[in-house]
């Protein structure tokens, strides 16, 4: 065999390789995700899980976000509008991996916020003004503070609802659940338990077609 | 005649070799980054700066065969080759973690993978440049002899 060809072949067999294994490896990761859901309903859904739309809904949406993170601020309007699209069949349910540094913290005051029934002012105000607060990704908590009044929230009562250690609670169970089910990035979906296995809006929207269409 | 025919075909046998550990730990490299989605951490990427170009490096050096690509490909394997070492004795925290500059993102000492208690990803690293590097020092030894 001639030099070129050894070569050739070399970087064919490769790649063949590295495609095979990549299709392996998400079979044996849904397979695994899909296991986790069987035995374990809870790891998608908690109790203290913000959940948008009818229960009894066709398609549960489970997504892991980080309210600092650039591609989730980006998604939630594209993920209302879905919903728009399929009146009453979908529900959306919100949960955290603050992958940035500090959002703990930021998941913290969303939390807080849903004591004062603000959880959706709350998180489109931090959305809305993200450049300015989470520039650089380190999170700018006093511009926060100065942003949250704008959404008819009351923050001397909202740090007083800091304190309350539950939180802390809610932010490492969201946090241990994301690592269960293997959400190294955000936004992370779920879709009736299945992750969206190439990331994109289309895709998405094709994922949940294909569920309500089930 | 024939003996100086047969051993420049060895040579190019040892930069193919070397051409291939490169590609192969350039492209499992990436695996673990795109498809297993571990992110890399500070180390890594130096340790990816260094191997990645010797895929393309020794490639050149193989048509037609150059004696330079030792010359070339040696410094990139060598400084690989040492912070491989260094990003090992890390993971095995012979030198604590607190000691080396990687506090933000991915702390270096975190492991993703360990197969057979020992085959950890830096370890995969260390034994791709060491193999490059060998192969490297043999051909030099021939090449000046």
């Amino acid at each position: 065999m001639n030099k070129q060809k050894v070569i050739l072949f070399s970087i064919i067999g490769l790649a063949l390789l590295f495609v095979l294994g990549s299709y392996l490896y998400k079979g044996s990761q849904s397979e695994k995700i899909d296991e986790i859901s069987k035995s374990n309903n809870e790891v998608f859904i908690r109790e203290h899980s913000t959940i948008v739309g009818p229960e009894d809904a066709k398609v549960t949406l489970v997504e892991f976000f980080d309210p600092a993170c650039e591609a989730c601020r980006a998604f939630y309007p594209l993920v209302k509008k879905i919903m728009q699209e399929n009146p009453g069949q979908i529900r959306h349910v919100f949960r955290y991996a603050p992958f940035h540094p500090d959002s703990d913290y930021i998941v913290k005051i969303l939390e807080a916020a849903k004591k004062q029934d603000k959880y959706f002012e709350a998180l489109e105000v931090l959305f809305h003004h993200q450049n300015k607060w989470a520039s650089h990704h380190k999170p700018n908590i006093k511009m926060v503070w100065r942003i949250l009044p704008s959404a008819g929230i009351d923050t001397e009562k909202l740090q007083e609802d800091l304190k309350d250690p539950k939180l802390e609670a809610i932010v490492l169970q969201d946090i241990a659940d994301a690592k269960t089910l293997g959400v190294r990035k955000t936004p992370g979906f779920f879709v009736n338990g299945k992750p969206l296995q190439k990331f994109g809006y289309e895709e998405l929207k094709a994922m949940i077609k294909s569920e309500i269409d089930k | 005649m024939r003996n100086n025919q047969q051993s420049s075909a060895t040579n190019w046998n040892l930069a193919f070799f070397a051409w291939l550990v490169a590609i192969i730990a350039t492209l499992g490299s990436l695996f673990f980054s795109e498809v297993m989605e571990f992110p890399p951490c500070t180390f890594c990427w130096y340790q990816r700066i260094l191997m990645y170009p010797l895929v393309f490096i020794f490639l050149v050096g193989l048509f037609p065969f150059d004696k330079n690509v030792v010359r070339y490909a040696f410094p990139l394997a060598f400084v690989g080759w040492l912070i491989a070492i260094y990003h090992n004795l890390l993971q095995y925290e012979i030198i604590p973690e607190s000691a080396a500059p990687c506090s933000q993102g991915v702390p270096c000492s975190a492991k993703y993978i360990s197969w057979f208690d020992i085959l950890t990803i830096p370890m995969l690293s260390l034994i791709a440049f060491s193999i490059i590097l060998i192969l490297l020092i043999i051909l030099k030894k021939r090449l000046s002899s």
